[in-house]
């Protein structure tokens, strides 16, 4: 246990957390740093490429193993039954509605990118290896909460609205496509390929991620400047405590795949981490009706911090405590 | 210089929904309307910035039309099917215009 909590200790003072760190404290202290919103497009855009093209070029070097259909099965039955999970505890913890319940179930099931994205910069500085195709299993855990989310609605007796229109814009967003896009181009390029632009996408990855993730922190302390009053206490530990446990079900799940210890650290990260992206979209048009202030301010104002300073470094720890890696 | 009356219609709207909301215009026959970005603001679902914005789930955008007054039901009978659930608001106002046949 000293161990682990040496490790987060550690963790925690890498530039990419201590500049989240910055930003969020700039946003709380109301500084006026900002980073322009076309900018931190275009860091998210670099940054899923990147780690697209890295994870792809990686499948490519290894060759693929008979876990890579396991794991993408997993992640979709993951992101498929978390919501169930986050459901039942936040009837326990909290007074949400059944709708705002379930629009935040939705947000638990799918996945953080940035998150994972900082979780692959710890593992790689920490030279702790783990599978290229977890790129792609953190793309198939986007859309089934989604659908889930909408089931629980739907047996609660409210309609639910899921249209050609919508599905087509969950599995076609942006990031989806940047990422396995760039997952592909890698895998086909392979070594050689990565070679060619890794002085563009390898040695400046960790910078740009800071620079991403000083405008995350921006963006999370603002969230919970002008959310003050909307989370109770319930809520708030709903977002400490289900991370946690969605980590588990995801250890549970990298150890019945058989996934090396930087892999189960992932997928990990990827069981425990929230949407604020792609869920909250589909939302808006799905359920209507559903706070966004409720589900944005857990997703991105209590769990991304959260998974960020202290669940990160616990879950790559608690990853090699069990495998021994 | 002779000006002739008309409607203008503000649809501030969820970014999110702008399409949906646009094609709907279009299948009433509304074909022209303009797109504005909206800053930030506040209201019943709380305060929201475009600044730094990482999702459009939270930004909004206005949708103005300007268009003949005897066409104002229609454009919003189509307009009400989209935004009825939806976080907005909706806005007429007189407006005078030059040229009367672009409208």
């Amino acid at each position: 246990m000293t161990d682990i909590l040496d490790l987060a200790a550690t963790n925690l003072l890498s530039p990419v957390i201590l500049s989240f760190v910055l930003g969020l404290a700039a946003a709380l202290g109301r500084s006026d740093l900002s980073v322009p919103e076309a900018a931190a497009k275009a860091l998210s855009i670099y940054l899923l490429f990147a780690i697209g093209f890295k994870g792809g070029a990686a499948v490519a070097a290894n060759g693929l193993d008979g876990t890579l259909i396991a794991t993408l099965a997993m992640g979709f039955v993951l992101s498929a039954v978390l919501p169930f999970v986050a459901f039942v505890l936040l009837q326990i913890l909290t007074n949400l509605s059944r709708i705002d319940a379930a629009a935040v179930a939705g947000h638990y099931g799918s996945i953080s990118i940035v998150t994972f994205v900082a979780a692959t910069s710890v593992l790689e500085g920490r030279a702790i290896p783990s599978e290229g195709y977890m790129v792609a299993v953190a793309a198939v855990m986007e859309a089934p909460a989604i659908l889930s989310a909408l089931w629980l609605v739907s047996t609660g007796g409210s309609g639910r609205r899921m249209d050609g229109e919508l599905m087509r814009e969950i599995l076609l967003n942006g990031s989806i496509v940047l990422l396995v896009g760039s997952f592909f181009i890698g895998a086909i390029t392979g070594a050689e390929g990565l070679a060619s632009i890794s002085s563009f996408i390898v040695a400046p990855f960790t910078g740009v991620l800071c620079l991403f993730l000083l405008d995350m922190g921006l963006v999370a302390g603002r969230g919970l400047r002008e959310s003050r009053g909307i989370l109770n206490m319930g809520a708030v530990a709903f977002g400490i405590i289900m991370p946690v446990i969605g980590s588990m079900i995801g250890l549970g799940a990298a150890m019945v795949v058989g996934l090396s210890p930087g892999g189960v650290a992932l997928l990990m990260v990827l069981s425990a981490s929230a949407s604020y992206i792609a869920v909250p979209a589909a939302m808006r048009v799905a359920l209507p009706e559903a706070n966004p202030s409720v589900y944005l301010t857990l997703s991105l104002g209590v769990t991304f911090p959260f998974n960020l300073t202290i669940g990160i470094p616990l879950y790559v720890a608690v990853s090699q405590a069990v495998t021994g890696g | 210089m002779k000006t002739h009356k008309a409607k203008r219609v503000v649809i501030t709207i969820e970014a999110i929904m702008q399409k949906r909301l646009t094609d709907t215009l279009e299948g009433a026959g509304v074909t022209g309307y303009s797109i504005l970005p909206v800053l930030g603001g506040s209201g019943r679902s709380g305060a929201w910035s475009r600044e730094g914005q990482i999702s459009r789930a939270s930004g909004m955008v206005q949708v103005v039309c300007i268009i003949r007054e005897e066409r104002l039901d229609g454009l919003l009978e189509a307009a009400f099917e989209v935004v009825e659930k939806h976080i907005g608001v909706v806005t007429i106002t007189d407006v005078e215009v030059l040229r009367a046949e672009r409208f």
